[in-house]
């Protein structure tokens, strides 16, 4: 019985770097990047529930942009009243979801698939405007703060010197004041204005984590021979930092930008839990907790039903952001499997 | 090196400054403190107004303002710290040097648990790369990341304290969830340890079995009512801390590490009555300080005794044993607490409390009865804060570890021959935490933020209820207050991790400019 169990793989390493060389002969970086992203099965999982989830959400109520509408296919609307449902529902608890996924005669959405609440409002209507909320939060914030990340980072560590410590300073500034702290002073005031103002604030205010690394990661690239290169033909600076050295950051700065994005969707549900962020009459899932959070001994599917959905998107985020790692550091390689190295020694030994 | 801190302060500073002056000023452009009473129709509303607006000083414009404030805790230099005045008259002082100690107890508690159990976990899902523990921790971890931190302590408030509170009423536990935990804790040690299928299967067996018989024994003497050690138990637990700490330590093979350790356990065995009077004839924290000293001094008299050469292992392993032994004292002395405590009127048989840092209704002058009931309240909220935190450690320690082992150290250590056990904690181990410092940083302003959401699910009157009252009520100095608190100690927790990075790393100089 041992925890440090030896792990010595030494000979098997000669035949995993062949496979590896041999898998990403003649492809270009970003088909390997796409490759490696494709073969991370957590990633994909959630890229498919995340891209069905968004979908399924935006459709539920309708969406209207520029004049395009679209009614939602879902019957209720969160602001519609119907008669509390008592029929298969105990008699003290009225209201009760219908939702079921057992195969059987009930299996389907059912009237009201996540129950009501004790006004009678449809609650599945309320917590698909919640999640839809949280979505395009999360998408400004990711836009806002991945934007304002990506500039400061880049004229910071492009330019170094004055610039860059002033600037270095400025993010400092707002680093070190907690995040809920900054968002609620904002949120408090800037709430009621609608939620995408709510997210363009919370995006000024989160940019600072990401521009230090994009900063980091220029420090080293402007360096190099490529930007030389560039320069001796003539290339203006912000031609070299747009055209030739953004493109080479860009891995840090897509999973970042993704880490960023599902911890606004928490920030934004912790706001709303704590009165500072989305206001009634509009809907978000950490306003629908915190109103509910008191009725979980008795209605249990009042409080659940926003979390769970809280957590599908944030976690899906999440893997997709770390396949997304994965597969720009040129440093992971994949685990090959026995079979793999078997078929490459057979192939070994055929030459 | 002192120039170095010297400088790094003087930075601090000018952080601390540029980050105060910007929230102040956000938060004063964007709320106004008399907008209730300016709409108000009650006659004495007028000079309300005009009584406020010369409290807080509201006809100056908020950047110049703010330096007036800036002059009130530039005061700390000469010992009369001025945090200004609330809206409703009182010192800002009074709030928030009652809500400081409240919010540390939260966050360094679960701060240092969380480093402890994230970093313990993420080395072994290292260890036991691409198996289905590290497929399962990567799981839980991003699991974590993702839980939303009030959701969370809903649902610990409901089947941690409601329904273990209801559980204790008879205190047996059914057979049906016997069994389950005898099948997780089957699944989480075999997965721990893991090797060959029939090593994981037999250890499996024997690890649900033996919680089989735990869990039955703790039923049928209703141990969950009266809960205690005992001496025997002590010194069963005392040798299994003993055996494990020397293997993590020393490795077993060092004999003079193994007795100096078991003989840790057994002098605390033949003091356990001694030691119990001496508890229950003094109790304070004094009594356990000055414990803890003598516990120390003796581990490593011990230890220097029963090594005879390269003592300095022997006695860091007795000594952390004896630690170990003087937490199992307190351990058992807060059990025997217990059936008094539950009984008492206050708690009325419901120890686990779901609202509040302290239970006010309690006698006082009881320290045992204080101490036990701090640990309780205590521990709903740290397992939320463990709970969201510990996930980046579990990470950022496996990332670290995998890093470490590639290096080429790793590799001549092994090629000369090392135990595994010598490559991993000493070679590999150690190099691990020194990255690691550097997201203490990080977590720490995030932990706070936790802690704000915390403090208001759970009712402590703390910084966050203080932060909350300061938002919703607009009182500008309040907020002040307990940013100008978070902030100092972010920043000061940058700095100690600045430092301990130079101090774990020799490639690092920190020397001051030449």
């Amino acid at each position: 019985m041992s925890i440090f169990r030896r792990n010595v793989k030494s000979l098997e390493e000669q035949t995993d770097s062949d496979i590896f060389n041999k898998e990403t002969e003649g492809l270009s970086q970003g088909q390997i990047v796409l490759k490696r992203f494709f073969r991370h099965r957590g990633a994909m999982i959630s890229l498919i529930v995340l891209f069905c989830l968004v979908t399924f959400v935006f459709s539920t109520l309708g969406f209207k942009i520029f004049g395009i509408g679209y009614g939602g296919w879902w019957k209720y609307k969160i602001t519609d009243l119907p008669a509390l449902r008592t029929s298969g529902c105990s008699i003290e608890l009225p209201g009760c979801p219908t939702l079921d996924l057992l195969p059987g005669k009930n299996f389907g959405l059912g009237d009201h698939p996540f129950g009501q609440d004790d006004l009678g409002r449809d609650y599945f209507a309320l917590v698909m405007r919640g999640a839809e909320r949280s979505i395009e939060v999360m998408v400004v914030i990711g836009l806002v703060a991945g934007f304002m990340g990506i500039i400061v980072g880049s004229i910071a560590g492009f330019y170094r010197g004055v610039i860059d410590s002033t600037l270095m300073r400025i993010v400092d500034f707002i680093i070190v004041v907690p995040v809920i702290v900054l968002g609620s002073v904002i949120g408090y005031h800037f709430g009621n204005k609608g939620v995408l103002f709510l997210a363009l604030f919370l995006g000024l205010i989160t940019w600072g984590g990401l521009s230090r690394l994009v900063r980091g990661d220029f420090l080293t690239l402007r360096e190099r021979e490529f930007v030389d290169a560039a320069r001796v033909a003539g290339a203006s600076n912000l031609r070299i930092i747009f055209k030739h050295i953004l493109p080479n950051a860009i891995g840090v700065i897509i999973v970042n930008v993704t880490l960023l994005m599902s911890g606004a969707i928490l920030l934004e549900a912790a706001l709303s839990y704590l009165g500072f962020g989305v206001v009634p009459p509009d809907v978000s899932l950490g306003l629908l907790i915190s109103e509910y959070q008191d009725s979980f001994t008795t209605r249990p599917w009042l409080f659940w039903y926003p979390g769970i959905l809280i957590i599908i998107i944030a976690l899906s985020v999440n893997f997709i952001g770390d396949g997304l790692r994965d597969a720009f550091d040129p440093r992971q390689r994949r685990r090959i499997s026995r079979k793999d190295r078997a078929a490459e020694r057979l192939a070994g030994a055929k030459k | 090196m002192l120039a170095y801190i010297g400088r790094r302060i003087a930075a601090m500073f000018v952080i601390l400054f540029g980050s105060t002056f910007l929230v102040y000023n956000a938060a004063a452009y964007s709320g106004d403190p008399l907008e209730g009473l300016r709409s108000s129709t009650d006659p004495k509303a007028h000079q309300q107004v005009l009584a406020l607006t010369r409290l807080l000083h509201l006809n100056v414009p908020p950047p110049a303002r703010y330096f007036i404030w800036l002059k009130g805790i530039g005061k700390v230099f000469t010992g009369h710290l001025d945090l200004g005045k609330t809206i409703d008259g009182n010192k800002v002082s009074t709030y928030v040097s009652q809500a400081i100690p409240v919010t540390i107890r939260l966050i360094l508690l679960s701060f240092l648990l969380a480093v402890f159990l994230g970093i313990g976990f993420g080395i072994i899902s290292a260890l036991r790369q691409y198996s289905r523990f590290d497929y399962a921790m990567t799981f839980f971890a991003f699991l974590m990341y993702s839980l939303p931190i009030f959701w969370v302590a809903v649902l610990l408030k409901e089947y941690l304290a409601i329904n273990f509170n209801n559980f204790l009423v008879n205190g047996t536990i059914a057979p049906i969830w016997i069994i389950c935990a005898s099948a997780v804790s089957g699944v989480f040690w075999a997965a721990v340890i893991s090797g060959t299928r029939k090593k994981v299967i037999t250890i499996f067996a024997i690890a649900a079995a033996a919680t089989v018989v735990f869990l039955t024994l703790l039923s049928v003497t209703k141990w969950f009512t009266h809960p205690g050690l005992g001496p025997i138990m002590m010194l069963v637990l005392g040798l299994g801390f003993a055996v494990g700490i020397t293997y993590l330590s020393t490795g077993i093979g060092n004999k003079a590490a193994l007795r100096s350790s078991v003989a840790v356990v057994m002098v605390g065995f033949i003091l356990y009555f001694p030691v119990e009077y001496f508890l229950k004839r003094y109790p304070s924290l004094l009594t356990i300080v000055l414990m803890l000293v003598v516990t120390i001094a003796t581990a490593i008299t011990l230890g220097y005794f029963f090594a005879k050469v390269d003592r300095k292992p022997v006695i860091r392993t007795s000594v952390i044993t004896s630690i170990f032994v003087g937490l199992l004292f307190i351990i058992d002395k807060l059990m025997k607490t217990w059936v008094p405590y539950i009984n008492t009127d206050a708690i009325h048989q419901r120890p686990i409390p779901t609202i509040s840092e302290s239970n006010d209704l309690l006698p006082p002058g009881n320290f045992w009865f204080t101490s036990l009931d701090t640990i309780l309240h205590l521990l709903l909220p740290t397992i939320a804060l463990i709970l969201i935190s510990m996930a980046g450690y579990i990470r950022y320690s496996r990332g670290t570890m995998l890093e470490v082992l590639n290096q080429d150290y790793i590799r001549t250590a092994r090629a000369k021959g090392l135990p595994e056990r010598t490559v991993i904690m000493r070679h590999a181990f150690r190099n691990t935490l020194i990255p690691i410092t550097t997201i203490f940083v990080f977590d720490f302003a995030s932990i706070m933020s936790g802690a704000i959401i915390t403090e208001n699910v759970f009712g402590w009157r703390g910084m966050g209820t203080q932060f909350n009252k300061a938002v919703h009520s607009q009182d500008l100095n309040l907020l002040m207050g307990v940013l100008i608190f978070t902030s100092s100690l972010v920043i000061l927790g940058n700095l100690v991790a600045d430092l301990l990075y130079s101090a774990l790393d020799p490639r690092i100089r920190v020397v001051g400019k030449k």
